[in-house]
């Protein structure tokens, strides 16, 4: 069974790739994610509780934790696949075969990703989901997405080459204190009390800031604004949505090993510093914003931020985290779709251009601006939720200039993000942008609705099996930890 | 055996220098496909029993970096016709005394970190840092898009370098695994960089400045 989570997509990019219609093969998307997501759901809820899920010696094996990413990435996956056909029917001057079976490819090693139990496997999974990726990015074919493209492959390689000197070092602090070399997530944290601490803190640096590069954490986010600014919708989503959470993923594994050892604090210090800079920095960058694409991925950079600040106060703020980790991809899919809605009416994604998206795109410029106000933090969304709950934690320890510095920048951000939001959504559409023939229909509506209903749904309620999930997977990370 | 050991080790250093110091392309595809091989081969070297696999994977490493990687490369740079000088941002001379800096502090480095005492005496791990240094010093200071490919491969010869003192520990799907994504990282650039070719007509990352704030 697990095996066939992850070859199953890999068969259905093989199928996307040899068929030739370029009408019908964007049908094969919905389909294979459906599939995926019933196989991922059954093997949770399923299989879980009466084996442990686990192959090729233990190598891949499903624990709370990666039940939480994978059931969220084929959920997010399967929403995007819904809203493909649509959006690629108006596009069919383009050939879409390759996006297609890299959507898929990029599913399997998403898959491996959350599987895998050790630290070179899971390398190379989210090795290969860069390199998948970057021609996704490349969609348009223009010189503009070329640059994107050549930004991230460059910047996601050494970043990840990084990662690979780090999980090295990490071998080596083992081999040094005289322990059986391994790379088994279990064996590391059992062994991490015993492991060398130069070498350990000199992994864990690597390591944060390989994987952090690839999570988009600032100074390292270079590529971000570049990547989701340039490439579709579709692909913006699941790359916010879905590669950064593998990244973040990786970020827990190695902060799992480091805080069962003598490097606890230091290891923890560095997640709250490095989650409350990249908040700063997104605040920066977002105010007087002109490209709303631009502006989504310093939105970006912001909610991972936020993700590793959670993680670093520790408490109930892991809980936190994890939720967030749902709730902000989902609210993502909400804000790229729509913002690709209204890219494709105006032609444009400059705020000189693009204005009164109210009137000419309704349903997608109230879904634009809805999408802003959940991701601000408006009650009786999910976001809303896991963001209170990390700032009582972050309170009710006593770590108030971290809590304090949060609010500041969720306020700052909310201003910031907020103008050129309502620049977008109100007023009228300038005379000189002539509407495009897109206009809002059920199959480019419809998938963001489902996306809106969903966090809505984790705002007032969180269903009990995702409860008992989110609470292993949080004290799954607490293990170890100094408090 | 270890004293030829040493010697090939300061050989891979030094094409460090001639990489940073050459002013036509070709020369450091060349400097730097020599190193991979030399790479190759060290293996041998830590292991004098290698086995099947281990011969194997050293065959491959020596076929892919010293032959497909480098004929790919130079395809890359014949077909996209440019000017064949390196072009750096900072001068030559200061990219060899920046990399000679950095070998420095790498000697200096690695003398503070607790190696096991089989490995202490090795160059391993200053040759390591000061190659993962040059790979960067490539990256940040050229403009080409084909010169930062191989400032990648430096940086990926660093990082494998110091791999090979854990060619016990680590196992075998990793070691392919690092030489399989190598494969495709190359591969992928290289097909980008005809990309920008093609849009450019010239494959200067100066081109590429468009998307900033």
């Amino acid at each position: 069974m697990i095996y066939l989570l992850i070859v199953f997509p890999l068969v259905m990019a093989a199928l996307a790739f040899t068929v030739k219609s370029n009408r019908w093969r964007p049908w094969l998307l919905p389909l294979g994610a459906v599939v995926h997501l019933g196989l991922v759901l059954v093997t949770i809820f399923h299989l879980a509780d009466r084996e442990v899920v686990s192959g090729l010696g233990d190598w891949l094996l499903l624990d709370p934790l990666g039940k939480v990413v994978l059931g969220f990435l084929s959920v997010l996956f399967f929403l995007c696949s819904l809203y493909a056909p649509g959006y690629l029917a108006l596009r069919v001057d383009r050939p879409n075969r390759v996006l297609c079976t890299n959507l898929f490819v990029s599913l399997a090693m998403m898959t491996l990703v959350t599987l895998s139990h050790h630290l070179g496997l899971m390398w190379v999974a989210m090795e290969a989901m860069t390199l998948v990726s970057a021609p996704s990015i490349y969609f348009n074919h223009n010189a503009r997405s070329l640059e994107a493209t050549w930004k991230f492959l460059l910047i996601g390689s050494v970043g990840i080459s990084l990662a690979l000197l780090g999980s090295f070092f990490l071998a080596y602090a083992s081999l040094k204190s005289g322990l059986e070399s391994t790379l088994l997530f279990d064996q590391l944290i059992k062994d991490a009390p015993l492991l060398s601490p130069p070498w350990l803190h000199a992994a864990f640096v690597l390591l944060f800031i390989g994987y952090g590069t690839k999570m988009g954490l600032a100074p390292m986010h270079a590529w971000k604004p570049d990547a989701y600014g340039e490439a579709p919708g579709i692909v913006g989503t699941l790359l916010a949505g879905g590669v950064t959470s593998c990244a973040f993923l990786a970020v827990l594994r190695v902060y799992q090993i480091c805080s069962a050892g003598p490097e606890a604090e230091f290891a923890r210090q560095v997640m709250i510093f490095m989650g409350l800079l990249s908040m700063a920095v997104a605040a920066v960058f977002m105010a007087r914003q002109r490209d709303f694409k631009r502006m989504l991925a310093y939105s970006s950079i912001e909610h991972m931020g936020i993700l590793v600040l959670g993680v670093g106060l520790g408490g109930l703020a892991v809980y936190g985290a994890l939720l967030h980790l749902i709730n902000n991809g989902l609210t993502k899919g909400v804000l790229f779709l729509s913002a690709g809605n209204i890219h494709r009416s105006y032609g444009s994604k400059l705020t000189d251009h693009v204005q009164g998206a109210l009137h000419r795109v309704p349903v997608s410029g109230a879904l634009f601006l809805l999408g802003f106000l959940i991701i601000a933090g408006a009650p009786g969304f999910g976001p809303f939720v896991s963001e209170f709950t990390i700032v009582s934690a972050a309170m009710g320890s006593g770590q108030f200039l971290a809590g304090g510095l949060f609010l500041l920048f969720l306020a700052v951000v909310f201003v910031g993000m907020g103008a050129t939001v309502l620049t977008v959504v109100l007023g009228d559409p300038p005379e000189e942008t002539k509407p495009t023939t897109f206009h809002d229909s059920v199959s480019t509506s419809g998938p963001i609705l489902i996306f809106v209903a969903l966090v809505l749904l984790l705002g007032l309620y969180i269903p009990a099996p995702l409860e008992t999930l989110l609470n292993e997977a949080a004290a799954q990370i607490k293990v170890g930890s100094t408090d | 055996m270890l004293q030829t050991f040493d010697v090939l080790i300061i050989v891979a250093v030094a094409l460090n220098f001639v990489a940073l110091g050459v002013s036509r392309i070709r020369g450091v595809i060349n400097a730097v496909a020599l190193q991979g091989v030399l790479l190759g081969i060290f293996p041998i070297f830590i292991h004098p029993d290698l086995g099947t696999r281990g011969i194997v994977l050293v065959v491959v490493a020596v076929f892919l970096k010293g032959r497909v990687i480098p004929a790919f490369l130079l395809e890359a740079i014949r077909e996209a016709d440019i000017r064949h000088e390196v072009q750096p941002v900072v001068s030559f001379i200061t990219s060899l005394l920046l990399g000679a800096v950095g070998t420095a502090l790498a000697m200096l480095f690695s003398s503070t970190l607790p190696l096991t005492s089989e490995h202490s005496t090795l160059l391993l791990v200053p040759a390591s840092f000061s190659t993962v240094w040059t790979g960067f010093l490539m990256l940040t200071t050229r403009k080409k898009a084909i010169m930062q490919v191989l400032g990648f491969l430096i940086l990926e010869n660093g990082i494998l370098l110091f791999g090979l003192l854990l060619l016990e520990a680590m196992p075998f799907l990793v070691e392919a695994g690092v030489l399989l994504d190598l494969f495709t990282g190359v591969f992928v650039m290289g097909i980008t960089i005809h990309h920008i070719n093609r849009e450019f007509s010239s494959i200067s990352t100066d081109d590429l400045s468009e998307l900033k704030e």
